[in-house]
């Protein structure tokens, strides 16, 4: 490269030369990489846009039952039926390894042995639509889970792609191109190098041929003479 | 063993409390930013999963970036009582922009 500065020996051919091998052989492993994120991710994104209207849906509809308990019931009795709750859950929380992207994995333990166990009063107090709420978001509470585990690891994907693909572009664009300038450069210099001690050789040689014509030359006049 | 939390306004969280999830009734931003925080730092019963209506997570939209590139917890955006503002597909389509580099998905 024009910039820098690279010395022109043999030996720093063969670094160089090396280092491009490896480069090579990097950008394509990245590469590779990039392609396969890259597929994973849509697959998950196309799933992840669905399974978000889902709930959206799910949500706004659960929202209005919930709307209908509020006109139907006293807030003081809604505050009693609903924030002690019966029902806990919890998640495993596992890692799955896409492309050495780790992406969480999650699976729902809940507290009491059966999960439709959701009902944290008796229905004595409360009016049906407040039953109607509750189970409308039990029933959503799966998708929502799924939701979770899905955008996050698109999230994750996203900002791995989007580094592989700068690795790539640098080798691609920057590292790979500078090397092979610089490999060339050394070649024309040690070429040229080796061009002028040849010439340098020569010219020497005719030089000492020269001497020697004119020396026998001069002896043989002065045998001549003598 | 991981927990799951809910932010938000308390109308739209309080149904959440039924099915056992822990909720945070909160509608304020300097207090929902030092929740979230703490949610997120919180080692002991550390939380995987927080949902966050759309309302609040408009208010905290630096803090839950920077939970983005973290494995847990995942920050979710969920639509509150006060309706579907759309800012969850967005933050999808925010994905798609950020590995593809265009959007391909919601171009319809």
């Amino acid at each position: 490269m024009a910039g820098t500065h690279v010395n022109p020996t043999r030996m720093e051919l063969t670094r160089l030369k090396r280092k491009l091998v490896t480069a090579v052989r990097g950008h394509k492993l990245l590469k590779d990489k990039r392609d396969e994120l890259m597929r994973q991710f849509l697959e998950l994104v196309r799933e992840n846009k669905s399974l978000r209207e889902r709930v959206e849906a799910g949500l706004g509809a659960a929202n209005a039952n919930f709307a209908m308990a509020r006109a139907a019931d006293r807030g003081a009795v809604l505050d009693t039926a609903l924030l002690t709750p019966k029902q806990e859950v919890q998640l495993e929380a596992g890692v799955k390894n896409v492309m050495s992207v780790e992406i969480p994995v999650f699976t729902v333990k809940t507290r009491t042995p059966d999960p439709n166990d959701i009902y944290s009063y008796g229905f004595a107090f409360t009016s049906g639509d407040l039953d109607d709420a509750v189970r409308s978001l039990s029933e959503l509470l799966p998708d929502l889970l799924r939701l979770a585990e899905v955008e996050k690891s698109c999230q994750l994907l996203a900002a791995e792609i989007e580094k592989t693909r700068r690795r790539v572009n640098a080798l691609e664009h920057v590292m790979i191109p500078d090397m092979q300038e610089n490999i060339r450069y050394i070649t024309m210099k040690l070429d040229e190098n080796e061009r002028s001690t040849q010439i340098r050789l020569m010219k020497v040689k005719d030089m000492m041929l020269r001497e020697a014509i004119e020396e026998r030359r001069a002896r043989s006049a002065e045998a001549a003479g003598g | 063993m991981y927990r799951i939390a809910v932010l938000g306004d308390r109308d739209s969280v309080y149904g959440f409390a039924a099915l056992g999830l822990t909720v945070f009734p909160v509608e304020e931003e300097t207090e929902g930013a030092r929740l979230l925080r703490r949610l997120a730092e919180q080692t002991e019963e550390p939380y995987a999963v927080i949902y966050i209506t759309e309302a609040l997570a408009a208010k905290l939209e630096e803090e839950i970036d920077r939970l983005r590139e973290r494995r847990f917890p995942a920050v979710i955006p969920i639509p509150g009582v006060s309706g579907n503002t759309g800012a969850g597909l967005r933050a999808v389509k925010k994905s798609v922009e950020q590995a593809v580099g265009s959007d391909i998905i919601f171009n319809n």
